[in-house]
């Protein structure tokens, strides 16, 4: 005998929450499924702190409307057209009803943070961050009566013709080892900490990568799914990554790991050698690109190099900057070639054009005659102490998952939908999201797919 | 690094807190904390006493244990404070009353009392200790009118003395620029931010306290025991004028002002305490400083005395009880006054101060 639920879902962050909360809503009853212990439940969304959301007018926490078309817009710019229209088109629609439908799961908004005021028009802040607004929608689902396991690691799905039966736990909840659901909701995330599969596609460097979120994020559901004919979206070589301290944590470090104080210096590798223009474009719109940059450095390390001018132009880091009191002592300090990283602060100075300074604007200061050159915010490094910060690639997600329908239903492979499972959140993101990002996005595909998956898996159960 | 164990630990989490920030929107704290990017003693002591314990950056912390950040900002914090307190002692010869503040607390309120019964006992016969006493001035057969006012004068000044000089040392080491000084509007919204507790509700939904539910419970019983503290010093004070002004004496009839008030007052000191005890002693360890156990407990104990003794004194006032229960309830008022400035009690002092100072950062800053 195994027991039976109407809505099995697993995972446990944001996309599961909403779906459960949905389908407990919708008259099914529900089982969350946790792969973490409990203090690092919620997958990435630990580390989240807004969510993008479509609204025609202003709010009291947003300054401005944010039209439907212009997040259509956006998302269009940001995946080089690397979405699926209908599908994205849909979930901007339902972005709108999922700022109130939140705040009724007990999410609670506050207006943009210190230092991010460019988000203040399109992006809702959770109010004491994600983990916050994970506390508040277990505190629903509990109070709603949904059934919450935690370490609860699944270990296979058993799946006839797209149809899903039943999971098998590694380790049994009430004697029992498997799981029998009339629905499956599948929102356990990507792969991004299974550093043997990304090894697949980045071989021996991927050892070289940090990892942003929880060690649990290991994409075994994936996995599990696509081996079961499920239909695969999303490039599988890529993720997203930022460059991060290379002092961090191998996994969790979150947030304040990272730097953003590229624009400010020069970037130079492990040979003490420049590899790409740091003035390229405006803060953050190019913050994504380092990650992937420094990972195609040799021992995917580089340092973020600048002078003691600079140091209140960015947020205080978790990690104070490596000091020296001359360009050759810091090298020292990084280990780095003193000579060949003198060389390149001297070529870099000789090559900075004159100019008036503004990190707000593509402003006109520039370099000259150097190979990458800086286009803009380039300033001479020559004020002591020098500075650094090393940095490696730091993985948040992949892009990788299953195909679905604006039901949240996954596609086997031929194009059939599946009779009852449902996907949301990262796991399915590649089917809006084919490549980039733009701040809150990962949160709207949380929310709005969750939901959706939710109410379609109930509406399934109880036919 | 700082002087203390406590404010390294208290800087190296101002430091983490500083490059995430997902509690700026909960209290006062990671606001005034974004105002710099480096922290003296007088900063963190500042941060420390702005501090209302909450827990809800605990709770919503994604580094909080056991993550290897290892970020517990309210007991950190907690701690802080409570040295904070010994620190700005005044005299600093007594800052050593904070380190076993519940025995020390105890043995003050155990002699007082004490003295009181033996100095009622030596200078009054049985028949007038144990004796029925009613009408206008009966408190006084026991004590006469006149010493009683000069010696609690004399302990209470010495209490606003105290408190003032400590006082002093906090906003000299938090107040920058020197010499800063107070302003009425910053005064008047650190009044209103202390009279609704306004940090002490998780951003809005209400303390953390056993569990990851939170609730207004702390909130409501602070507010009991605090407007049960200022009822029943008003009660005082309106009894006071009554015999200087009008040449009312004590006790009066059940109906009058000082009575009311000090009823109404003393409901607020037995119930607000218990439920602050309570809630303390059911509290989640990890969001307190669990060496201050005896500060905490003490404070709270002593308020409840008062309002117990009080309430006792004020329903057997005709009977023999009288003697002894006016001589407890004297003793028990008599050691409040005096270990003020050493206990519990300089919180809502300083952090008041704190808040007066982060009223004003924030007219600077806008």
């Amino acid at each position: 005998m195994s027991s039976k639920y109407d809505v099995l879902v697993i995972g446990g962050g944001t996309a599961a929450l909403c779906a459960a909360i949905a389908a407990r809503r919708g008259g099914a009853s529900v089982l969350v499924l946790e792969g973490a212990p409990k203090f690092y439940r919620g997958g990435n969304t630990r580390h989240t702190r807004n969510m993008r959301c479509a609204h025609d007018a202003a709010t009291e926490i947003l300054t401005g409307p944010y039209t439907e078309d212009e997040f259509w817009e956006d998302l269009l710019r940001v995946t080089g057209g690397q979405t699926d229209e209908v599908l994205a088109r849909h979930m901007i629609r339902e972005s709108k009803d999922i700022l109130n439908w939140i705040v009724e799961q007990g999410v609670r908004w506050q207006p943009s943070l210190g230092g991010t005021l460019s988000l203040g028009r399109t992006n809702s802040f959770f109010l004491g961050g994600g983990r916050a607004m994970l506390n508040a929608l277990y505190l629903t689902a509990e109070r709603l009566g949904v059934d919450i396991k935690y370490d609860a690691e699944v270990t296979d799905l058993v799946i006839e013709e797209g149809m899903f039966l039943a999971a098998r736990l590694k380790r049994p909840i009430r004697g029992e080892t498997e799981i029998r659901a009339t629905s499956l909701v599948a929102a356990a995330g990507g792969f991004e900490a299974n550093i043997e599969w990304l090894k697949q596609y980045w071989g021996e460097a991927a050892d070289n990568f940090l990892i942003r979120g929880t060690p649990y994020n290991r994409g075994s559901i994936l996995k599990m799914l696509l081996d079961k004919g499920v239909q695969e979206v999303g490039d599988p070589t890529q993720c997203h990554a930022v460059a991060i301290d290379a002092r961090a944590p191998k996994f969790d470090g979150g947030i304040i790991t990272r730097h953003d104080s590229v624009v400010f210096g020069i970037v130079v590798n492990k040979h003490a050698q420049r590899f790409y223009d740091e003035g390229e474009d405006i803060w953050p719109k190019r913050y994504a690109i380092w990650g992937r940059l420094v990972a195609a450095q040799p021992n995917q390390i580089a340092y973020i190099i600048f002078d003691s001018t600079v140091v209140t132009s960015f947020m205080p880091t978790l990690f104070p900057p490596i000091a020296g009191r001359t360009i050759a002592e810091l090298a020292g300090k990084l280990e780095l070639d003193p000579v060949a990283l003198e060389k390149t602060i001297a070529e870099f100075n000789a090559a900075v054009q004159p100019g008036t300074f503004d990190h707000t604007v593509l402003d006109d200061c520039r370099t000259d005659g150097i190979t990458p050159p800086k286009t803009h915010w380039a300033r001479r490094i020559e004020t002591p102490p020098y500075l650094a910060y090393p940095v490696r690639p730091g993985i948040t997600f992949t892009y990788l998952g299953t195909r679905v329908n604006k039901e949240a239903r996954m596609l086997m492979k031929g194009g059939k939908p599946s009779a009852n499972m449902f996907a949301a959140g990262e796991i399915m993101a590649g089917n809006v999201l084919g490549k980039g990002y733009a701040a809150g996005m990962g949160m709207t595909i949380g929310s709005v797919f969750g939901r959706i998956a939710g109410r379609e898996a109930a509406k399934h159960a109880r036919n | 690094m700082h002087g203390t164990r406590i404010l390294d630990e208290a800087d190296r989490l101002m430091t983490v807190c500083n490059s995430c920030r997902y509690c700026e929107g909960l209290c006062a704290v990671f606001p005034a904390m974004e105002m710099r990017r480096a922290f003296s003693d007088g900063d963190l002591n500042y941060l420390a006493n702005l501090c209302h314990g909450c827990g809800a950056c605990y709770v919503d912390c994604q580094f909080s244990p056991p993550h290897e950040f290892d970020v517990n900002v309210p007991k950190t914090l907690a701690v802080a404070r409570a040295e904070s307190y010994a620190a700005y002692a005044w005299p600093q010869a007594l800052s050593g009353a904070f380190a076993r503040n519940g025995l020390v607390i105890s043995i003050i309120a155990a002699l007082s009392m004490a003295a009181f019964i033996l100095g009622f006992a030596a200078l009054n016969d049985r028949g007038v200790l144990f004796g029925v006493h009613t009408g206008p001035g009966a408190f006084y057969r026991l004590m006469p009118h006149n010493a009683m006012a000069a010696l609690f004068s004399a302990a209470f000044l010495y209490a606003i003395l105290a408190l003032v000089m400590s006082v002093r040392a906090f906003w000299r080491d938090i107040g920058a620029p020197i010499g800063n000084r107070a302003d009425g509007g910053s005064i008047f919204q650190a009044i209103r931010d202390a009279g609704e507790l306004r940090y002490l509700h998780g951003g809005g939904v209400g303390c953390y306290n056993e569990d990851d539910k939170p609730t207004d419970r702390r909130k409501l019983y602070h507010h009991l025991t605090f407007s049960g503290f200022l009822l029943c010093f008003a009660a005082t004070s309106v009894a006071t004028l009554y015999h200087y002004l009008l040449g009312r004496e004590a006790p009066y009839p059940w109906w009058d002002l000082p009575v009311l008030l000090g009823t109404l007052g003393g409901i607020g000191l037995i119930v607000g305490p218990v439920g602050l005890f309570t809630a303390r002693m059911r509290r989640d360890p990890a969001l307190l400083d669990e060496n201050r156990y005896g500060m905490d407990v003490g404070f709270i104990a002593m308020l409840f005395l008062t309002g117990v003794t009080g309430m006792a004194l004020l329903l057997l006032r005709e009977t023999g009880a009288m003697g002894p229960l006016l001589a407890l309830h004297l003793g028990a008022v008599f050691a409040l006054f005096i270990t003020m400035p050493y206990g519990k009690f300089v919180h809502g002092i300083y952090r008041f101060a704190a808040l007066v100072r982060y009223a004003q950062e924030r007219r600077t800053a806008a």
